[in-house]
């Protein structure tokens, strides 16, 4: 039974993945940076020298010194412990909004994709919509909508991320479900959710894994945007765009203030972009 | 060729010579419809101070003076007012400044149904134009307030020729700069008015009035010479602007304030210990270093303030100085109002400034006991939330009114339009409304401080500073001078090459 | 090849409607009345009550949708409730500041992204690929906004070279004009030219080992014609559609940009107008940005159905 056969293939198709993935140095360079961000996030209490919302009169807006390693901000607070802690509201935006974009986009692509007609007519259409709509316009009116708060911006990003895996997971599937083993499967009279489940969605899988990682990177930088405007993480709870937010007025005065959490952005971005370029070039069926 | 030559010779010289005649500053937000009758924010206040003439201003000391009336009476029951108005003064359009022109225009912001200055007026039961200088206001009771109103937006005259056109988009009034464009967001542009009877004192051929949000942009663009001046300096700014030779840094505290508003409603999200119980409010009051909010986020431009009138005002009482921070004190009143510690919300609006001072009090509140937790809120929803009594504590401000019945009788007044507080107390409501009507400022001052005596004991609003007005200028600006009110009275400034 | 474009306006529509009722549900949806919002300090009940009646405020939803639609398709969009100036005006006025952004932009990023791009695909391999590779990966990676706050603080600041925001029209002073458009449009560029960078050298990578390519090189042509004419011509058509469909990217990146750099473009009107609660503007500007958006679409559709003849005869 083809079916049969080509359910296990994902599985040693994965080995090879792997194999590729870690021979590809700027991937694994990528990968490191993303762990190290990673283990920064959950080790937070431990990294960090102090409190993150200690505020301390006597230390306003230090240079970066052995004291305060990356210096303090405009309250006295250490840079480098905000920065630490802050690293969980980034990841968990990034990873949280992504997950939401495909927990409600990927099912909708499988179903447009699958049954096709009026149902496919239909989600195309409103995913049409929401893509014509700026990613960061939509994402602030729906945070504006649902009030400033880091888990509302998590929603809104995820939210306007949501078409991009529509679209991606109906493309897929239309190419696979004329597949022999798809036809085999329903030759044999399997109900379609089984179908979608079994054969259809592991064989989508790959891309999606691909584009969740690149969407990961811009929902970071969709996180901070919107923390930049005042719409993400409150205070007193740090986040890199937050302290963006404030820093910019102390350009001049504190520049390490800006300079520390914008270039973690930078990096832990940097990081994602890698490793999604890795990962499609290492599940790339072409070179199979 | 040589003509061609000669021509843009010309063309450049005069485009150079334009330019330095020019004016620009910069505002922090873009202003509003530009109807003085219709139209709400500050910054708008400062456009019209150059484009709208009105019936009197104020002087640095927050004296009454001449605009388009040279003079004003009371009669003796104090409901009536008597204006003269000056007989040299036309509007943009040619038209003449004359008693059925005021009278037109009061009528206009008695009336408009979305004038905001209805309320502003409603003692006003009628204006009449006798002759062609003389306007008479009739009252239906004594209102001390009106003055200070009419010094402002309900007092500005705008020709009645043009009623009927588009004002909000294309104002015409009398002063000595004349509407010429504006693009929203990003430029107003006004040009001199020569048959302004004070022509000759006014130095720039065009205002230019630029929106720019950012404060450290605002002041880079000044830097860079591409501003002369800025209003509303971020305090953040103001250390490199004070060591900066090639800038001016004027500074005055203003009409307004920033306080902390108590929902005392006793019910819903007001029935709460720092809601009910006044010693709590008291040992809050007691945790908060209103100088250090002035060190550490105010660089020293946030005047610590105890009460609701300016220090520039008659009103601000001596019997009322600073409550310093005093953390075994706030602990002791907590004790006897029987709380080891009290958790409370407070609501702000989510500026980088008012995140700093509110982190800031939650901070210092902490160490006398007060379990704070903060609640950015972006600042219409906030305003929703308090009007429908859905808060604990709010950090908000008030731009401040000249008159002292502006900074007090709304918010504490049982029926006050912005009561938020659902403050409720028969004396204070007899003592405000008595001061409403009492025109003279020696009569008038110790019914404000009786009615203080009762609102410093039970603090439904804790002030903490005064609202300042930071202006920078260009080093090459001279005459410059900032006023309480904060507006930009640009009579007699000019700048120096 | 018209029946195709036909179709595809046809279904074009359905989204714009879609849009219209997202567009305009999202503001009905946003909390905080606009009225009051407006009104600031100065709230008189009396007021209020007066605008929301003029506004329609307290209508059904459906209603009031229907009046907004109806008003759209002859072309009135409204007034901005903030300043009464009408919201056609104000895109007016608009959008040349934001299209002048814009177009600077992909200029820049066209000339930074595509010689790169073909470089490092000639090169492939090299110390010169990797270096492009690693700068255009950068460019993505980096968040707009504090570039811009880094190049504002380090150019106009520091060095006081550039103007640090603002705008000045081409028609008024030409030279001052492009020196503020400068900074913002290569913040703006950043992403795009690496973006096309990554295109170009993919592309001309799957054109220089194509065959003709091969046979023109065994013909002994110069590698440089070969590039030039051959390969670049057959690589450059899909970044031209590409660059039709990234002018969406580039509204929607003009957000952040001309929020740094105070630039009176779309991108501010739009966030001014949703924290102004402004419904009027951000109905009419987000419809608007919506519908240039699909446009271009279109226009990319049909520029590939020309570049592809295969695609013109629909099966």
């Amino acid at each position: 039974m083809s079916a049969s056969a080509e359910a296990i293939a994902p599985r040693r198709k994965l080995g090879r993945a792997a194999t590729k993935l870690f021979s590809n140095r700027s991937a694994v360079f990528g990968g490191v940076l993303v762990s190290v961000f990673l283990l920064m996030a959950v080790l937070a209490p431990l990294l960090a020298p102090y409190d993150p919302f200690a505020t301390s009169f006597t230390s306003i807006r230090k240079p970066p010194s052995a004291e305060f390693w990356l210096g303090t901000d405009e309250l006295g607070r250490d840079i480098y412990t905000r920065m630490v802690y802050g690293a969980r509201a980034s990841l968990m935006a990034g990873v949280v909004s992504v997950a939401i974009a495909v927990l409600v986009g990927v099912p909708f692509g499988l179903l447009a994709g699958f049954y096709g007609g009026w149902v496919d007519a239909i989600i195309s259409r409103v995913t049409e919509a929401l893509l014509a709509i700026p990613f960061l316009i939509l994402a602030i009116a729906l945070a504006a909508f649902l009030g400033p708060s880091l888990t509302n911006a998590m929603i809104a990003i995820g939210l306007s991320a949501t078409p991009i895996f529509v679209r991606l997971t109906r493309g897929q599937t239309l190419a696979v479900k004329t597949e022999d083993y798809v036809e085999g499967a329903r030759a044999i009279g399997l109900p379609n959710v089984l179908i979608m489940i079994r054969y259809i969605f592991p064989n989508v899988l790959p891309p999606i894994v691909v584009q969740a990682t690149i969407t990961i990177a811009t929902a970071i930088i969709a996180e901070a945007s919107l923390s930049f405007l005042g719409l993400g993480q409150q205070p007193p709870n740090p986040s890199w765009g937050s302290m963006l937010n404030t820093a910019k007025n102390f350009m001049t005065q504190a520049p390490w203030m800006s300079v520390f959490p914008g270039g973690a952005i930078f990096l832990v971005v940097l990081g994602f972009n890698l490793l999604g370029d890795g990962l499609r070039d290492a599940l790339d069926p072409r070179d199979n | 060729m040589k003509l061609l030559l000669s021509t843009l010779l010309a063309t450049t010289f005069i485009a150079g010579a334009a330019s330095a005649q020019d004016f620009r500053i910069g505002l922090q937000e873009d202003p509003d419809v530009l109807d003085p009758h219709k139209s709400r924010t500050f910054v708008g206040r400062l456009v019209y101070q150059s484009l709208c003439e009105k019936l009197i201003d104020v002087d640095a000391d927050l004296n009454f003076v001449p605009r388009a009336a040279s003079e004003w009476s009371w009669n003796d029951d104090n409901t009536q007012l008597t204006f003269t108005i000056r007989e040299d003064m036309v509007f943009h359009d040619g038209t003449k400044v004359d008693a059925a022109a005021v009278a037109a225009n009061l009528e206009r912001a008695r009336t408009l149904p979305d004038s905001l200055r209805k309320s502003e007026l409603a003692s006003v039961t009628s204006v009449e134009a006798p002759d062609a200088t003389t306007v008479v206001l009739t009252l239906a009771q004594p209102d001390a307030t009106l003055l200070a109103q009419l010094s402002d937006r309900a007092g500005m005259l705008l020709s009645p020729a043009s009623f009927e056109t588009d004002i909000g988009t294309n104002p015409v009034c009398s002063g000595p700069y004349k509407f010429v464009s504006r693009v929203q967001n990003d430029r107003i542009i006004l040009e001199k008015f020569a048959d302004h009877p004070d022509a000759d004192d006014y130095h720039f051929d065009r205002i230019i009035f630029q929106p720019i949000p950012d404060s450290t942009v605002r002041l880079a663009n000044l830097r860079a010479g591409d501003l002369d001046m800025l209003e509303r300096l971020n305090p953040s700014d103001a250390a490199s602007v004070r060591d900066d030779a090639e800038l001016q840094f004027e500074t005055i505290a203003g009409l307004g304030y920033q306080g902390i508003t108590i929902n005392t409603s006793g019910e819903g999200d007001g029935d709460n210990p720092l809601g009910t119980d006044k010693r709590v409010r008291q040992a809050l009051q007691l945790a908060i270093g209103r100088d250090i909010i002035n060190d550490v986020v105010g660089n020293g431009l946030f005047e610590p303030a105890q009460q609701p009138f300016p220090p520039a005002s008659p009103y601000n009482s001596d019997d009322y100085p600073l409550v310093t921070r005093d953390v075994e004190a706030a602990k002791a009143l907590l004790a006897e109002a029987g709380h080891e510690r009290v958790a409370f919300e407070l609501s702000f609006g989510n500026n980088t400034t008012a995140t700093a001072i509110n982190e800031l009090i939650q901070a210092m509140a902490a160490e006398a006991g007060f379990d704070i937790s903060l609640q950015p809120t972006e600042f219409a929803a906030m305003q929703q939330e308090m009007q429908a009594g859905n808060y604990q504590a709010a950090q908000i401000g008030w731009s401040g009114r000249v008159d002292p019945d502006g900074n007090l009788h709304q918010f504490v007044t049982c029926e006050g339009a912005l009561n938020d507080s659902n403050y409720c107390n028969e004396e204070v409501d007899r003592l405000l409304n008595e001061a409403r009507q009492t025109p003279d400022t020696e009569a008038r001052k110790p019914i404000y401080d009786q009615a203080q005596a009762i609102l410093q004991d039970e603090l439904p609003l804790i002030y903490v500073y005064h609202q300042p007005w930071p202006f920078v200028l260009s080093a090459k600006v001279e005459g410059f001078q900032a006023y309480p009110d904060g507006m930009l009275r640009l009579k007699g400034v000019s700048v120096t090459e | 090849m018209l029946k195709i474009i036909a179709r595809r306006v046809l279904v074009a529509i359905p989204t714009l409607v879609l849009v219209t009722l997202i567009v305009f549900g999202l503001q009905k949806i946003l909390p905080g009345d606009p009225l009051l919002t407006m009104a600031g300090e100065e709230r008189d009940p009396q007021v209020l009550a007066y605008l929301r009646e003029k506004y329609r405020l307290d209508d059904p939803f459906h209603v009031q949708y229907v009046a907004w639609l109806g008003n759209v398709l002859t072309g009135d969009f409204g007034n901005s409730l903030r300043t009464g100036v009408p919201v056609s005006t104000l895109i007016a006025q608009k959008l040349p500041v934001t299209l002048q952004l814009a177009v600077m932009a992909i200029i820049m990023a066209m000339l930074i992204g595509i010689p790169a791009g073909i470089v490092s695909a000639v090169r492939k391999g090299t110390v010169t690929d990797y270096a492009a590779n690693a700068v255009a990966l950068s460019g993505m990676s980096i968040p707009n906004f504090w570039l811009g706050i880094i190049l504002i603080m380090i150019v106009s600041v520091q060095w006081r070279l550039l103007p640090a925001s603002g705008y000045v029209p081409l028609s008024e002073d030409p030279v001052q004009s492009l020196r503020t458009m400068l900074m913002p449009s290569f913040v703006l560029a950043t992403g795009l030219a690496a973006y096309l960078m990554r295109h170009t050298r993919s592309a001309m990578l799957g054109v220089l080992t194509s065959d003709y390519i091969r046979t023109a090189r065994a013909k002994g042509l110069m590698p440089k014609t070969v590039v030039l004419k051959h390969a670049l011509r057959n690589a450059l058509m899909p970044i031209v559609t590409l660059s039709t469909l990234l002018f969406g990217e580039l509204l929607a990146g003009a957000v952040l940009t001309e929020q740094v750099f105070t630039i009176p473009g779309f991108g501010k009107l739009i966030v001014d107008a949703v924290f102004t609660r402004d419904y009027a503007v951000v109905q009419g500007v987000v419809l608007c940005t919506a519908v240039g958006f699909i446009f271009m679409n279109l226009v990319a559709d049909v520029l590939y159905i020309f570049i592809n003849p295969r695609l013109r005869h629909p099966q």
